[in-house]
């Protein structure tokens, strides 16, 4: 096993991609984490009590995992899905009928958007509990609030797409509440519906900020988030778990 | 083109008050073209032309239409009633959530699907949540025509009596 690693690594094309030895030293660990673009938004080190599973229940992080289930299936299920009136209803009848492993795939984007949604909100409540929300955390806790708005709108725009009775009258619901906004309400929703009633623009509306626009503010959001936990110190600890006369 | 390292320094008041309104100058044309393309977006997002029912639309002649009919118009959501006194034009749209109510001939009303919500065949609400009466629209005779117009709200009570 060693000599096929170092056959592998013992040469210009891997030293080229990966400028550091094996991770055996702390040196080394350190420079995997910075040098790589994925990894470097984490921390070079954590505490192992603050990665205990109670002490986050790995929610964030399951968040995070149910958006990249949702990225997949969701660019997956764009291949056959044309969000046009007269297609878009049948494209999701073939996706779940006619289509190899599509009904698998949408109830895939389905469940794991409602997880999402339940995971984000445990997310937050647990952050609120623990009281993991104060300085120097005020700001990262901000940027959580926008995810969960941007998570719920997410969820609510894909309710549309699948143009059925119940997605046209949900969203004929919503729209209606987003109408009875104070001074802007009806502009608001002649921009979301690009009419009066839910039609042709709304359905193209609805999907591209499905699949284009929030999906993009999530993945700077998120990034932000996670980024900011490091720079915030790390995972929130109580004050009587933390080391003596260290800030973090 | 001077590097930063041949830049003198520091620099004089008069240097200094020309970088502050050169700057000024700059953040200023970007801040208006931020709003004018703002703006612009806006109006991009917002049709100009809608494909959709046109608003104002003719019924039928008046005398062809029985004391005790209710006309339903599904494609434009409009009911139009006439009544011992006359004609009036309800929207079908509900006034809690803006689902479009069912009329039921035999249980003599409208029904939203959504909530709940009944109204009485005058738009008065039965049950429900719905928080107003089903909106009167205007209509008139023109040229021995009904005429509905669904853009124009009318009084609650408006009937349009024809003799």
């Amino acid at each position: 096993m060693g000599a096929i690693a170092r056959a592998l690594t013992r040469n210009r094309v891997w030293r080229s991609i990966v400028r550091h030895g094996f991770p055996d030293s702390n040196r080394n660990r350190s420079l995997t984490v910075f040098s790589n673009l994925f990894l470097h938004i984490h921390p070079v080190k954590v505490r192992q009590r603050a990665i205990s599973f109670t002490r986050t229940f790995y929610l964030g992080g399951l968040s995070a995992a149910c958006f990249f289930v949702l990225t997949v299936t969701g660019v997956l299920l764009m291949f056959y899905y044309r969000p046009a009136v007269p297609h878009a209803y049948e494209d999701m009848k073939d996706l779940e009928y006619v289509v190899s492993a599509g009904m698998f795939l949408r109830n895939l984007h389905r469940w794991a958007a409602h997880a999402m949604v339940a995971l984000v909100f445990l997310h937050m409540a647990l952050t609120f509990f623990r009281g993991a929300y104060r300085p120097p955390r005020e700001f990262n806790w901000v940027v959580g609030v926008f995810l969960f708005l941007i998570t719920i709108l997410l969820s609510y725009t894909g309710y549309l797409l699948p143009w059925d009775q119940l997605a046209y009258w949900a969203v004929t619901v919503g729209t209606n509440m987003a109408n009875a906004t104070p001074l802007v309400g009806e502009k608001i929703k002649l921009l979301l519906l690009g009419g009066h009633a839910i039609d042709a623009n709304a359905l193209l509306r609805f999907y591209v900020l499905h699949c284009v626009l929030l999906p993009l503010l999530m993945v700077i959001g998120v990034a932000i988030h996670v980024w900011r936990i490091r720079k915030d110190g790390g995972i929130y600890l109580p004050p009587d778990q933390r080391d003596q006369g260290g800030s973090r | 083109m001077p590097l930063l390292d041949d830049l003198k320094q520091p620099l004089t008041e008069g240097e200094l008050e020309r970088r502050r309104f050169l700057g000024l100058l700059g953040s200023g044309a970007l801040g208006i073209a931020a709003v004018g393309t703002g703006i612009t977006t806006i109006k991009y997002l917002e049709p100009n032309v809608f494909f959709e029912e046109e608003a104002r639309f003719a019924v039928g002649r008046p005398e062809d239409i029985a004391v005790g009919t209710v006309l339903v118009l599904a494609r434009q959501k409009v009911y139009v009633v006439r009544s011992e006194e006359g004609f009036y034009a309800l929207s079908a749209v509900c006034t809690h959530l803006g689902c479009v109510t069912r009329f039921e001939r035999e249980r003599g009303g409208f029904f939203c699907p959504c909530h709940g919500s009944q109204f009485r065949l005058d738009g008065a609400v039965r049950e429900g949540p719905a928080p107003r009466p089903l909106q009167r629209l205007e209509m008139r005779v023109q040229r021995g025509l009904l005429v509905v117009d669904a853009r124009k709200a009318a009084e609650p009570d408006a009937v349009l009596r024809v003799t």
